[in-house]
């Protein structure tokens, strides 16, 4: 399956979804309320493996990057989500791709991103009582341990 | 038979085998940061009900860097050498998914000869993993031998490395467009006499450990992860393909000259620890015959691609992936335009590797648990980035 057709198959499906070829895979920007049920379809449809989660901060609103794949078609499919940037929420996934857990707790705590219904949402690798600032927003400020260039 | 340092928590509903009736409540006993068989920094929280493990907890950020954080305010050429530091094992192909990253959003060409210099770095590096990971395996399994004999083979790798690249670990040769310099003259000569060293040592390994009775009790049937579960949880590398589930990268996506390359993507359908084990040592023969079909026929010419001397990166998003020694390393790069990346994330293998461990360990004995930890090749660094 080429980025065509996977593109017409996908449009056909998801009429609301927009479509980026910026990069080398097909982008499907989706709204947040979509994205739940979004995903069981797309797990359903055969992308079983999700080898990259992330989110990015555009200072103006947050993006959560979804990279999804299947393993008997390999035609990657990247997933885009907007999201508030004063209030982060969006539905977690680990009940679909288990590795969606561990990804989702490294995107909350340094990013501030609740997931909502996530099974285990607490600190991951920042130290126990660590409060408000998240790291890898672009407004984090360290004077102490941060050396500007 | 419960010592005061160790905490007791709820009433278990199970009652242990040969309990006689007595309840016993859960145990939880902290593995690390300190210990020998995490090899780094890594802290486990194990519930265990007697023997039985009910739940692994990890708790991480012990060596946590913030390399994403970090990269942010590095250009295109200095970040590749931070992430050296993340698998210090497979520095060299962390360097390689970050140049592939940066030329395939400059569209720089890399001359055909550096191509061949990085896939012979890279197979050196892996069997330099491999081979530690082998000897630190069966420490774990309380083999102590092997240890000493990994390092001897691994040893005359760093040698190697060290002649062409100036140092033996975090070997900072890459650069986007091809390798910062030509290999050294003797390179050639003491690749082969390596590989003509390794390929005796080889069945001494599979003598010593794989056919070893005790050893093969201590790692099959333990720790079985399912290939549903594999590609769920995002294992990858050897450990997957222990599961049967076809992931490598060199195979799937070929970068470089992989694709005319002749080696067979290792596959063993058992799942457990045993089967991890046997899929890394059969690597270490194809990675050894990979570099027995590139390492007398180097072409001649340019060793790196002219680039700019300040590198811009359109505005955009360029991913690459590439098989480390340890599973898929995925660089995912956010250009605005600029002279640094507006964001990275680095996809690590181990982060995905690791989350998998409560999985296999439920209900497996806590005596087993080096050994499903030790056959998932963690590497800490790579986890906490």
């Amino acid at each position: 399956m080429n980025k065509e057709e996977q593109k017409l198959k996908l449009q056909e499906q998801y009429p609301s979804a927009t479509f980026d070829e910026i990069g080398q895979w097909l982008v499907m920007n989706i709204s947040v309320a979509d994205w739940l049920a979004t995903a069981q379809a797309l797990r359903t449809a055969g992308y079983d493996y999700m080898f990259c989660l992330t989110c990015v901060d555009f200072k103006t609103h947050f993006t959560m990057v979804y990279h999804l794949e299947s393993t008997t078609e390999r035609t990657p499919l990247v997933i885009k989500v907007q999201l508030e940037r004063n209030n982060p929420e969006i539905e977690t996934v680990s009940h679909i791709w288990r590795t969606a857990e561990f990804h989702e707790r490294e995107v909350y705590e340094l990013f501030g991103v609740n997931f909502l219904n996530h099974p285990d949402l607490r600190l991951l690798i920042l130290p126990d009582g660590w409060e408000g600032k998240n790291p890898l927003r672009k407004d984090f400020e360290d004077n102490v341990n941060m050396i500007k260039l | 038979m419960y010592s005061e340092t160790m905490i007791l928590n709820e009433r278990s509903q199970i009652p242990p085998s040969g309990g006689g009736g007595a309840v016993f409540d859960d145990m939880i006993i902290n593995v690390g940061p300190q210990h020998p068989a995490t090899h780094g920094v890594l802290h486990l929280v194990i519930t265990l009900n007697g023997e039985t493990i009910k739940k692994v907890e990890p708790h991480l950020g012990y060596i946590h860097r913030s390399i994403e954080k970090m990269c942010e305010s590095l250009s295109f050429r200095q970040f590749i050498y931070v992430t050296s530091k993340m698998d210090y094992l497979s520095s060299h192909i962390n360097n390689h998914g970050c140049c592939l990253c940066v030329e395939q959003g400059l569209q720089i060409e890399v001359p055909q000869k550096a191509q061949v210099i990085r896939v012979l770095m890279d197979e050196l590096t892996r069997i330099a993993s491999h081979v530690l990971w082998w000897g630190a395996m069966a420490m774990d399994v309380g083999a102590l031998t092997p240890f000493f004999l990994s390092f001897r083979e691994r040893e005359m790798i760093n040698d190697i490395m060290e002649e062409s690249c100036g140092t033996r670990l975090t070997m900072n040769y890459m650069v986007p467009g091809g390798v910062m310099a030509d290999v050294h003259p003797n390179f050639v000569r003491r690749v082969n006499e390596f590989i003509s060293h390794f390929k005796s040592k080889i069945d001494e390994y599979d003598e010593l450990v794989t056919n070893n009775i005790i050893f093969q009790n201590r790692t099959k049937g333990v720790g079985v992860l399912s290939k549903e579960d594999a590609i769920s949880f995002g294992v990858t590398g050897p450990a997957a393909r222990g599961s049967g589930v076809r992931c490598d990268i060199r195979k799937l996506y070929p970068y470089e000259i992989y694709s005319q390359l002749n080696f067979e993507e290792v596959i063993e359908t058992a799942g457990d620890s045993f089967a991890r084990y046997v899929v890394r040592l059969r690597e270490l023969r194809q990675s050894m015959h990979i570099i027995e079909q590139l390492i007398n026929t180097i072409p001649e010419g340019d060793f790196q691609a002219k680039t700019k001397a300040v590198l811009k990166l359109p505005k955009g998003e360029f991913y690459s992936r590439i098989e480390t020694a340890r599973g898929e390393f995925g660089v995912y790069i956010v250009s605005e335009g600029g002279t640094t990346p507006y964001r990275i994330k680095f996809r690590s293998p181990g982060f995905s590797n690791l989350s998998v461990l409560d999985h296999i360990a439920r209900g497996g004995k806590i005596g087993d648990l080096v050994a499903m930890m030790g056959t998932l090749d963690l590497v800490i660094p790579d986890i906490d980035r």
